[in-house]
């Protein structure tokens, strides 16, 4: 039996009627078309489909559509306004902080929910806080030097 | 990987949810999500309909009461790992709840689903046992109240009768004075805890007046160990009185030590004391 459902994605409004046990992350792919957003390991611990549910980082492969009703998300399209790009992309370019940008999504996003709790990480703080997310090409390293530049001109020290 | 096809229920209030339960057979509560959908994707849960308990107001907050912290069943690891209240008065609870899994598993697991799932590693279930909490439920015949240490009965199995809600975790604050901590043995993916140790140690004039020992992940449920706590009480707390107290727990492992890919059930037996001498070591430090 399928459920209504209507969320906001990144200021816009979607609704539709889905299966109890569709996952968010296809929602957001599938329905609202936004494919930036990945599905990597789909057990919960790559962290690639991470988005911003309410304000907090979820996976969004380990959240139903049905649980997120009323909600409002934010995904890598709607991280910046769509001119400049958020100081995390913009980052994440200038310190090579990926290369095949598979995971880039979810560790961007996981870079935000760190920034947002702790607006001013040290590097091990930035290496824990990216804990749920892998990465399989870049080797952390440049990753980490990113959000460390981001949380500076964010307004952290 | 796609669930089996379920129906979904959304409760408003823990009545609503127990009427939701009892009216639909093979219905499972669902909190945040964080072990049951897994579980549905592997399709070794299969339930034919989902109550939601994840928007009942009277579920969330965490609260200061007379000589204890009452933790709502839908208080998130997050909340609780950042709580001030629960830093203040079990320590050893905020540790173990910042050490869950990573900070986006935080921010949706629960503590009512942490226990209710009854993995024998997970976190919150070793440090409530040390702790002597007890869990609020709620049923088609009221209210009642259940131990930590008899809550689990077995390998993802718990007291809780069909039909019941935990709505509230409620554990005694730490002696004043007292040390506390939690180690684990995290699985270097998904930062789940092959094992776990819990300690909490109290002093009286350089003798150890009481303590608290627990260990999660080698057996079928998190469990005290009588033996370590005998041969603390009324030590002198030396690293020698440490040691041996490390080395009792293992003559309390049953027949039913755990076994899987990651670890066997000889490793689990000699990281057992392992890790109880390092919670021991680091709870006698944060001690005064
Ligand atoms: C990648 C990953 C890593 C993890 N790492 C750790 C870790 O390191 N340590 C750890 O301890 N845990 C870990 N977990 C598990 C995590 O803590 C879960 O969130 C938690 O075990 C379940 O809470 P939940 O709210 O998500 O429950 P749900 O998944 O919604 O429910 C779990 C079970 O409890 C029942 N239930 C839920 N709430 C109630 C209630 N109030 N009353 C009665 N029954 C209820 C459900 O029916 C279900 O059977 C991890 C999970 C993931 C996905
Ligand atoms: S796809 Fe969600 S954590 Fe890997
Ligand atoms: S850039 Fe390729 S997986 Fe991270």
């Amino acid at each position: 039996m399928k459920v209504p459902v209507e969320m906001t994605i990144n200021g816009r409004s979607y609704c539709g009627e889905v299966e109890p046990r569709q996952l968010l992350v296809h929602f957001i792919r599938e329905e609202a078309g936004l494919t930036g957003t990945k599905v990597g390991c789909d057990t919960s611990q790559c962290g690639s489909c991470t988005v911003r549910l309410d304000g907090i980082g979820v996976k969004s492969c380990t959240a139903l559509t049905v649980q997120a009703d009323g909600s409002s998300i934010t995904t890598i399209e709607g991280l910046s306004d769509g001119v400049e790009l958020h100081p995390l992309q913009e980052a994440f370019w200038n310190k090579h902080g990926l290369q095949c940008g598979f995971c880039t999504p979810g560790m961007i996003l996981a870079a935000a929910e760190l920034l947002r709790t702790n607006p001013s990480p040290t590097r091990d703080e930035i290496r824990h806080g990216l804990e749920g997310n892998i990465c399989r090409c870049t080797g952390y390293q440049n990753i980490v030097l990113a959000v460390e530049e981001a949380a500076g001109k964010m307004g952290g020290s | 990987m796609y669930a089996s096809q379920t129906t979904y229920h959304r409760a408003g209030s823990v009545s609503e949810a127990v009427r939701l339960l009892s009216e639909n057979e093979g219905a499972k509560i669902l909190a945040g999500g964080h072990s049951l959908i897994p579980l549905m994707k592997l399709r070794l849960s299969s339930p034919e309909a989902l109550v939601d308990i994840g928007r009942i107001e009277s579920l969330k907050g965490i609260t200061g009461k007379d000589g204890a912290v009452c933790i709502g069943a839908l208080a998130t690891h997050a909340e609780i790992a950042s709580s001030d209240v629960v830093s203040e008065r079990v320590p050893l609870l905020a540790e173990a709840a910042g050490k869950v899994g990573d900070p986006a598993v935080r921010n949706r697991g629960t503590i009512g689903g942490n226990v209710s799932h009854a993995d024998p590693s997970s976190d919150l279930p070793t440090v409530l046992t040390a702790l002597d909490a007890s869990y609020c439920v709620t049923g088609p015949g009221g209210e009642r109240t259940i131990a930590a240490a008899d809550f689990a009965t077995g390998l993802l199995e718990t007291a809780l009768g069909e039909n019941e809600v935990l709505t509230c975790v409620c554990v005694p604050s730490e002696p004043s004075g007292s040390g506390s901590a939690y180690v684990k043995f995290s699985h270097p993916a998904s930062r789940y805890a092959v094992l776990g140790a819990a300690a909490v140690l109290t002093a009286d004039g350089g003798r150890c007046s009481s303590a608290s020992v627990a260990i999660g992940g080698v057996e079928p449920m998190a469990a005290r160990s009588a033996s370590a706590e005998a041969a603390l009480a009324g030590s002198d707390l030396s690293d020698g009185a440490l040691d041996a107290a490390a080395a009792a727990v293992c003559g309390d492992f049953g027949d039913n030590v755990l076994e899987d890919i990651f670890a066997s059930s000889e490793y689990r037996k000699a990281m057992g004391p392992v890790y109880v001498r390092r919670a021991l070591c680091e709870a006698r430090a944060r001690m005064g």
